[in-house]
């Protein structure tokens, strides 16, 4: 059941990622792209992992790709098309991408997966929020307060660049 | 399978479980319960769904001195399905330039997500489909997917009435989603879990949660029914379909069951939120002061549904009470009111809880 559950979010996740790559409707794209992450957060589901399936919906289902689709909306029409990629374009692409499935693959085939002894229970809320703010060994309140100062960064540079002039003339 | 147990009170689902895994083998039998739940939660849909349009439109009429629906069936009952039923039997037309897969596609996103969320709801003690141990974050992950379908119904329209509409429907439900969040977040302090079963639970030796939380609860109810009636789309932050202006907004171009399925997950988002609001705040499926606690064969999913049907009512009164609002009063009034006094609740409620000041 699990086995076949698996193969059909696999074939899925491929076939829409490719749907993705080749799409040249702009927003059919970020669509496709969608059931990729979707079908991410199912294989989630599947390994019992809820929290992180829920944070991939989202952050990437409700977030990234609204943000996405907006972005599309404000500068797209629905007849428009992307134009085609030159042919050098495609090959330097191509190589990349295959350098990537090569080391990826490489990475797989190298790791031994040793099995656990312990059996396995569900990761609760509760333990990812303690060991987010413990600062202990293995805590991540060092990563956590760095993100957050980066987030603020951020976002007052976008205010300043959004709002450009403005921000000197009237201070 | 373990957490496809569903047994309603009167034990009629265990009853048929067990009938259905006596004449089948195992497997077999476990995936004709799963389609058999599928079934009836799908039932359950499209009933509350009916009869909270017609709901609309009686308190509707009550508010405005009318008599509302009443000429199909007695007192009007049967008004919505023979709607539905006209609304089947309507051709499906569509303009020439739109982007027909994402047209198509777009009803489908509302509704599944609509759907998807009434499946960890806890109806009575064991009327639960999916008792995942992350519930109200999970709800949160899935209504964050629906305003998606928004978004493409009014650009695959090719209409500018309807992406107006869906601009400001992507605008308003990505800001009243911090709301709606950081009210859950509030109660979610007072209970320790995210399991909505045992947040019910938490509430039945200490009262319900909108008592034991006391100040704090009640601006987190308050909070968080504004921001859901945003949430949904409808008055007074309907400026998404405001007829006056748009047409009807982001659905302008659908027809016959693609506009029905968005009509029908408006008003299930309406029980969505509702049904959280009781589970949050008013103690879910318990009833009050304990009054039918030992009569073991009295269905606890009534008490569900008469709270949820207060809160829905409240929803319907906001609807015909107050005005529209303009797009930057609806901005104004959640990140200069609503998100700041939401902020200071939840550091007021985490106070309470360190100085036990909870009743």
């Amino acid at each position: 059941m699990e086995r076949i559950i698996f193969y059909i979010l696999a074939a899925v996740i491929i076939l829409f990622a490719v749907a993705s790559v080749t799409s040249r409707k702009i927003l059919r794209a970020v669509i496709y792209l969608l059931f990729v992450l979707i079908g991410i957060a199912g294989l989630y589901f599947l390994i019992d992992y809820n929290f992180l399936a829920a944070i991939q919906l989202t952050v990437y289902g409700g977030g990234i790709i609204v943000l996405f689709i907006f972005a599309v909306l404000l500068i797209h029409h629905v007849e428009l098309e992307l134009e085609k990629t030159a042919l050098k374009k495609k090959l330097i692409a191509g190589l990349l991408s295959a350098a990537g499935l090569a080391v990826t693959l490489w990475a797989i085939s190298t790791y031994p997966f040793p099995e656990t002894g312990s059996a396995y229970t569900s990761v609760e809320v509760a333990d990812i929020g303690k060991i987010l703010l413990s600062y202990e060994d293995g805590g991540f309140i060092l990563p956590f307060e760095v993100i957050s100062v980066l987030l603020v960064a951020v976002m007052i540079g976008a205010i300043v660049i959004a709002k450009g002039k403005k921000l000197t003339e009237n201070n | 399978m373990n957490f496809l147990q569903m047994i309603i009170p009167l034990n009629i689902t265990k009853t048929i479980s067990d009938w259905i895994s006596s004449i089948m083998p195992e497997t077999a039998a476990s995936y004709t319960i799963m389609v058999v739940i599928a079934v009836a939660y799908l039932a359950l849909f499209a009933v509350a769904g009916l009869y909270l349009v017609l709901l609309e439109r009686k308190v509707a009429a009550w508010f405005q001195l009318r008599i509302g629906p009443n000429r199909v069936g007695p007192w009007g009952l049967l008004q919505t399905m023979a709607d539905a039923l006209k609304l089947v039997s309507k051709e499906l037309t569509s303009t020439i330039k739109i982007d027909k897969f994402l047209y198509n596609l777009a009803p489908y996103f509302v509704i599944v997500s609509a759907l998807m969320a009434m499946a960890v709801f806890p109806f009575s003690k064991q009327f639960q489909a999916f008792d995942i141990n992350i519930g109200v974050f999970f709800l949160i992950a899935i209504s964050s997917i629906g305003v998606i379908g928004i978004l493409l119904a009014g650009w695959s329209s090719n209409n500018k009435y309807a992406l107006i509409g869906a601009m400001r429907s992507g605008l308003q439900t990505i800001s009243y989603e911090l709301s709606v969040g950081l009210s859950i977040l509030t109660m979610v302090l007072l209970t320790g879990t995210l399991q909505l079963s045992e947040i019910v639970e938490a509430q039945r030796t200490g009262g319900w949660l909108i008592l034991q939380g006391h100040i704090p609860s009640i601006i987190a109810f308050m909070i968080f029914m504004v921001a859901g009636t945003a949430e949904t789309n409808r008055a007074p932050f309907d400026l998404v379909e405001a007829e006056s202006e748009l047409g009807a907004g982001f659905h302008t171009e659908y027809s016959g069951m693609k506009f029905a399925y968005f009509f029908l997950a408006e008003f299930i988002n309406m029980f969505i939120i509702s049904s959280i609001a009781v589970v949050l705040f008013f103690g879910g499926w318990l009833s009050p002061f304990g009054i039918t606690e030992n009569i073991a064969w009295f269905p606890e999913v009534i008490w569900f549904l008469i709270k949820v049907l207060g809160l829905i009512f409240l929803m319907m009164w906001f609807r015909w009470t107050f005005p529209r609002l303009r797009v930057d009063q609806l901005l104004t009034l959640e990140w200069k009111y609503l998100l700041p006094l939401n902020l200071m609740n939840l550091m007021l409620m985490a106070i309470i809880i360190w100085l036990n000041w909870t009743i």
